[in-house]
């Protein structure tokens, strides 16, 4: 049962109160700590700490060196609506668009997937394609940046002490010529959850048909018991050329880098043969992209219906 | 410790006090504030039909710390009709077009709707089944649903529908 509540309106109040509590944590949306509770997965914690109304942690911003400083407080609705001139980014978006359910999306934020460290969460896969760097801020205005893909150690776990906060992630510019997608593999198209995920990041030697793949970077959802790189994969289309057989074997070198299980969603075999697909389609969208194609987010969706 | 909440629900200021503050904002709602026009489906987030609007943005209230809603605006199925008792152009399409059978589900459609007509007046078939995509219902099938969301965003257009247009003789 929860005992106390606090809601500070700044992060130097939230570290101390994290401080001054060990029973406290931290909850941004809340929109998986609620439901967790009623599942009987992990109770409430004793002590709250919402950080909901901290506004600093809720800019974004593109820095002089075109890099992107998304705040941790930032909703998947927001970051579903991709600004125009974002299209290297537009994976962050594909995942965004398709958490949850609309209510999920305008409560729920990229700091609470993240930091809720489920092997399955959705905007994980494309930051670390994108070499993002995770800023966690602990007390006395300690701050140390992390790679994305660092952040979670195992599931439900990450690598932030009790009194750090996650306040924002930095995505590095991408060059011209490139292009990025997040493929999900869904039963439903709402309140799901990814059975197999894929982000691509695909960097072309130009916008021409003749364009060959100078270097491709990979993550991958739902594999592993955190969200891994494919670097097997990358290697696989690394100088190809984008062809859909370059793709396709380059999805089926992924099954290299997973670690699937069997769960009630589905089996480890199923994983593992539908990795292929999911990982290909990744980069077949990624590269459309890269070539300045205009492609549906969430691209999940636009493959579904027919797209490739 | 016991937490004092107040927040504006359907226009009207209101106050309670809190012996757990891990209380979810659908039972405040319907359990502190006796507003029971909002459901308790699946309990789960998975059903919405517990769906109201925080400043304008839906939420599933059954996973919403009603502590997070402080000073906010909250709307709910409630609030629609008219202080006359006139029902929205939402719920009247609902009620003539077949949209409602056991009702249970309607007072989140309702609300998962209206945040959708605020923000897109005139939404394809594509972002109605979007918006509606968290609602789950067991008796209509959807299809009366999605018509009467699109035939009561005609009307808040100002266009003729088929209930105000004069029918042909046959």
């Amino acid at each position: 049962v929860t005992a106390r509540f606090a809601a500070p309106t700044t992060l130097d109040a939230a570290v101390s109160l994290l401080l001054a509590d060990p029973a406290a944590r931290a909850v941004a949306g809340g929109t998986d700590l609620v439901v967790a509770a009623r599942q009987g997965r992990r109770p409430l914690p004793e002590s709250i700490v919402a950080i909901n109304r901290i506004m600093e942690l809720s800019t974004t911003q593109t820095r002089e060196d075109g890099s992107l400083v998304v705040g941790a407080l930032t909703s998947h609705a927001l970051l579903a609506a991709a600004p125009e001139g974002a299209r290297g980014w537009t994976a962050l978006a594909d995942a965004a668009a398709i958490v949850g359910s609309p209510a999920t999306r305008a409560t729920g934020t990229l700091g609470g997937n993240l930091m809720n460290a489920s092997p399955a969460a959705e905007t994980t896969a494309p930051l670390v394609a994108f070499d993002a760097m995770a800023r966690l801020v602990g007390p006395d205005g300690r701050r140390r940046d992390v790679p994305v893909g660092a952040l979670a150690s195992a599931p439900g776990r990450t690598v932030a002490e009790p009194a750090e906060l996650l306040t924002e992630v930095a995505i590095p510019a991408v060059g011209a010529s490139t292009g990025s997608a997040y493929i999900r593999l869904e039963f439903r198209r709402a309140m799901e959850i990814a059975i197999v995920g894929a982000a691509a990041l695909v960097v072309l030697s130009s916008r021409e048909p003749d364009a060959s793949i100078v270097s491709a970077r990979i993550a991958l959802t739902a594999v592993a018991p955190t969200i891994v790189r494919a670097r097997t994969a990358e290697d696989a289309v690394a100088g190809q050329r984008t062809d859909p057989d370059v793709f396709r074997a380059a999805g089926a070198a992924a099954a290299r880098d997973a670690k699937p299980i069997d769960d009630l969603r589905a089996s480890a075999d199923y994983r593992r043969a539908m990795l292929e697909v999911v990982v290909g389609r990744a980069l077949a969208v990624a590269a459309l992209r890269a070539r300045g194609a205009s492609v549906a987010i969430p691209a999940s969706r636009w493959v579904a219906g027919g797209g490739l | 410790m016991a937490e004092l909440l107040e927040l504006t629900v359907d226009g009207v200021q209101l106050a309670t006090t809190l012996a757990d503050p891990g209380r979810t904002l659908l039972r405040v709602l319907r359990d502190d504030l006796g507003r029971t026009g909002t459901k308790e489906g699946c309990d789960d987030s998975e059903c919405g039909a517990c769906m109201v609007l925080v400043d304008g943005r839906p939420v599933n209230s059954c996973s919403y710390l009603a502590l997070q809603a402080a000073g906010r605006s909250i709307r709910t199925v409630e609030g629609l009709a008219g202080s006359n008792g006139e029902l929205a152009p939402l719920q009247r399409a609902f009620l003539e077009g077949g949209g409602i059978q056991c009702g249970f589900c309607t007072p989140g459609m309702l609300m998962s709707a209206t945040a959708l007509l605020e923000a897109d007046a005139d939404p394809s078939e594509e972002a109605i089944r979007d918006a509606l995509a968290g609602n789950l219902c067991r008796c209509t099938g959807y299809q009366p649903i999605i018509r009467a969301v699109q035939r009561a965003a005609a009307e808040l257009r100002g266009e003729p529908t088929a209930a105000s247009r004069p029918t042909s003789a046959v």
